[in-house]
């Protein structure tokens, strides 16, 4: 294999070097404003944890332990998994429509992941014993130890996944290795759910819910990636038009997403009316959603923002008009990022003895983020969007030669997506 | 009804069915009564029987448990001084606290102190979700306890525990709980947490809860006065047990 020799590296370097320098000079700014952010976030990051002190530096407490890092984690992961599930219903499964979307896709999963571990080495007091103690004292009954273990091996699948779909003579292997990355990836997801659902002191989050709710979110979050990242692509970044195959799954994908929003319409509905009459510590939790501290994150955001605008816009724009579905999947990515942490926080605003009428705990819990806090959420961010724009450079695009191909046996459908863009 | 029977336009079954309509009705009452009794007596033997669960299954040897007496409580807060001295515990955290209750409508007294500390869970939530096996369960005593250097600080065990008994230890590196003084005290020879030596009032009664001489076990094992756990519904099955008088 060509690919792995010494020769073909530097010169692929250097290649690809090149192409992010002829990037123009408002692709070099936002590489270098999001390569600042990136370096801010992380100094932010250690500062708080190696130097100030968490305690002093995040707003995180002994009441509200984890917050916004970890909904900020769960937002990529969850992301990453919807990209990965999303991506092999074409090059795993079979499905011809989304074929064209692989290579970028499983990109997009390997940098969402990279960029969760980053918030969560951030937010983590001891980040060093847990690469030691994970592998050397391992807890099999923790729903956080095998989240963990799957995320990472996902890691090095999805990676040995990208790696074969660049050679047309591995593609078997590449559907290999990206059936793994599935199967471990949903695991690892499902393992995230669990994580709340298993937590029988937190009335709001315990019980069999999460971890499915998980998977669906993971489908709706890694849809609105694909059409939020593949519009910049092609958009912004490579501004080129839309090949036919290409626009054919994106409105596939489009479909898919108006189906996914419409379940978790009905999840998010039962939840609510099942929690309804729950336990008081599960009602007090839910009221703070729908009608106190946190009620217009929840209206407004998640269920507005998040599942009923974006519904309407795909649904006006017969999933074809590609602005609007990158309208829509640019809202529904911002309601995501608040509904994971709204899910996080909520979860622990409820004082574990508010049933006992103490003066103590009489009072729900707050929270809002510090400065720190924020400034590594948006270093997160930033990991993420800066590796997509140097990722469209040195991987030229991420060509579809080998799907296209494929497909090109077979008549092109006209789908009308330049008349509509 | 023999004068009935004699008309030919009044068939005679149709008293017969209303009869058996009305024994099936009153059957079908009777039943759900029943039933019913039936229901809340195996729901009356479920509470005894989860009770007896607490009573009786003492896993570990010695199983070190405490008995909270809260009505003895003055909230003079002697255990909460005692705990910080023993087992260096810095100000903004904190091992054992006493809440208090406001009773402004009853008759007598008008707050009542309830002591909380670690539960010391036959169950532990925080043992279940630590990745790294920091925090475990004592195999000797049933102690939760900690392992400092595995402590990643993912603050999982803090999201778990339904007792907030639990807390991040800047200076340790680690999260930081009652461990019913056993490495500061216990381990040395010790008999009694610092808090139980503390307390004026004796509302903290320590000991082998397995042990029947020992006074928590016969506290624990008495029938005349209620003896109660903290949020029992969890099923986190706790060691620190509660009751008056």
């Amino acid at each position: 294999m060509a690919i792995f020799g010494k020769g073909f590296f530097i010169s692929s370097l250097k290649t690809a070097f090149q192409r992010v320098c002829s990037g123009g000079w408002l692709y070099l700014f936002f590489v270098a404003a999001f390569g600042i952010m990136l370096f801010i976030g992380i100094g932010s990051g250690i500062h708080a944890l190696f130097i100030a002190g968490s305690r002093h530096a995040y707003a995180t407490s002994r009441e509200v332990p984890v917050a916004i890092l970890i909904s900020t984690y769960i937002f990529f992961v969850v992301g990453s998994t919807g990209l990965c599930l999303v991506s092999s219903l074409g090059h795993v499964f079979g499905m011809e429509s989304f074929l064209p979307l692989a290579k970028r896709c499983v990109y997009l999963s390997i940098i969402t992941i990279l960029s969760g571990f980053l918030v969560i080495g951030l937010e983590i007091e001891n980040p060093f014993r847990m690469a030691v103690y994970n592998v050397i004292s391992p807890n099999f009954s923790s729903n956080i130890w095998w989240m963990g273990t799957l995320y990472g091996f996902a890691v090095v699948f999805l990676t040995i996944e990208f790696i074969f779909l660049f050679n047309e003579e591995n593609h078997h292997k590449a559907v290999i290795a990206g059936f793994l990355g599935v199967v471990t990836e949903i695991a690892a997801n499902s393992n995230l759910g669990g994580v709340f659902a298993m937590m029988n002191g937190r009335p709001f989050w315990y019980g069999p819910y999460f971890p499915v709710y998980f998977i669906l979110s993971a489908l709706i979050t890694g849809c609105a990636f694909i059409i939020f990242f593949f519009f910049l692509a092609h958009k912004a970044v490579n501004k080129e038009a839309f090949d036919d195959f290409t626009a054919k799954a994106l409105q596939s994908v489009s479909k898919l997403t108006l189906l996914l929003l419409a379940i978790m319409m009905i999840f998010t509905l039962w939840k609510f009316l099942t929690t309804s009459v729950g336990s008081p510590g599960a009602v007090t939790a839910l009221n703070i959603l729908t009608d106190g501290s946190y009620s217009f994150n929840f209206w407004a955001i998640e269920v507005l923002g998040g599942m009923v605008i974006p519904f309407v816009l795909i649904l006006a724009g017969k999933e074809r008009n590609l602005t609007v579905m990158f309208i829509a999947s640019a809202l529904m990515i911002f309601s995501l990022f608040f509904t994971r942490m709204d899910m996080v926080v909520v979860g622990q605003l409820v004082p574990q003895y508010f049933e006992l009428g103490v003066v103590e705990y009489s009072k729900l819990h707050t929270y809002f983020p510090s400065v720190h806090e924020i400034l590594v959420v948006l270093g997160g961010i930033s990991f993420c969007v800066l590796a997509f724009l140097l990722g469209e450079k040195v991987f030229s695009g991420f060509a579809e030669n080998q799907q296209t191909e494929h497909i090109q046996e077979k008549e092109p459908e006209v789908v009308g997506a330049e008349e509509t863009v | 009804m023999t004068s009935n029977l004699g008309k030919k336009d009044v068939p005679p079954y149709p008293l017969d069915q209303e009869r058996r309509e009305f024994l099936k009705i009153g059957l079908k009452i009777t039943g759900v009564l029943a039933g019913g009794s039936i229901l809340s007596l195996v729901s009356t033997l479920n509470k005894a029987y989860s009770l007896d669960i607490f009573r009786d299954k003492y896993p570990y040897k010695p199983h070190y448990a405490m008995v909270l007496r809260q009505d003895r409580c003055i909230d003079c807060k002697k255990c909460m001084i005692a705990c910080v001295s023993a087992n260096t515990v810095p100000d903004y955290g904190w091992r054992t606290q006493i809440l208090k209750r406001d009773l402004a409508s009853s008759l007598d007294q008008k707050w009542e102190f309830i002591p909380i500390l670690c539960n010391q869970c036959n169950n532990p939530p925080c043992v279940r979700t630590c990745p790294t096996t920091a925090t475990y369960k004592n195999k000797i005593n049933g102690i939760v306890q900690m392992n400092n250097k595995k402590c990643i600080g993912c603050k999982s065990c803090i999201m778990a525990c339904p007792y907030d008994a639990r807390y991040y230890n800047e200076e340790k590196g680690a999260i930081d709980k009652c461990d019913f003084c056993f490495e500061s005290r216990l381990s040395k020879g010790t008999n009694t947490p610092a808090c139980v030596q503390a307390c004026p009032s004796d509302v903290r009664v320590f000991g082998d809860v397995s042990d029947p001489k020992s006074r928590v076990f016969q506290l624990v094992h008495q029938l005349q006065k209620p003896v109660w756990v903290l949020r029992e519904h969890i099923g986190a099955k706790p060691n620190i047990f509660y009751m008056k008088g």
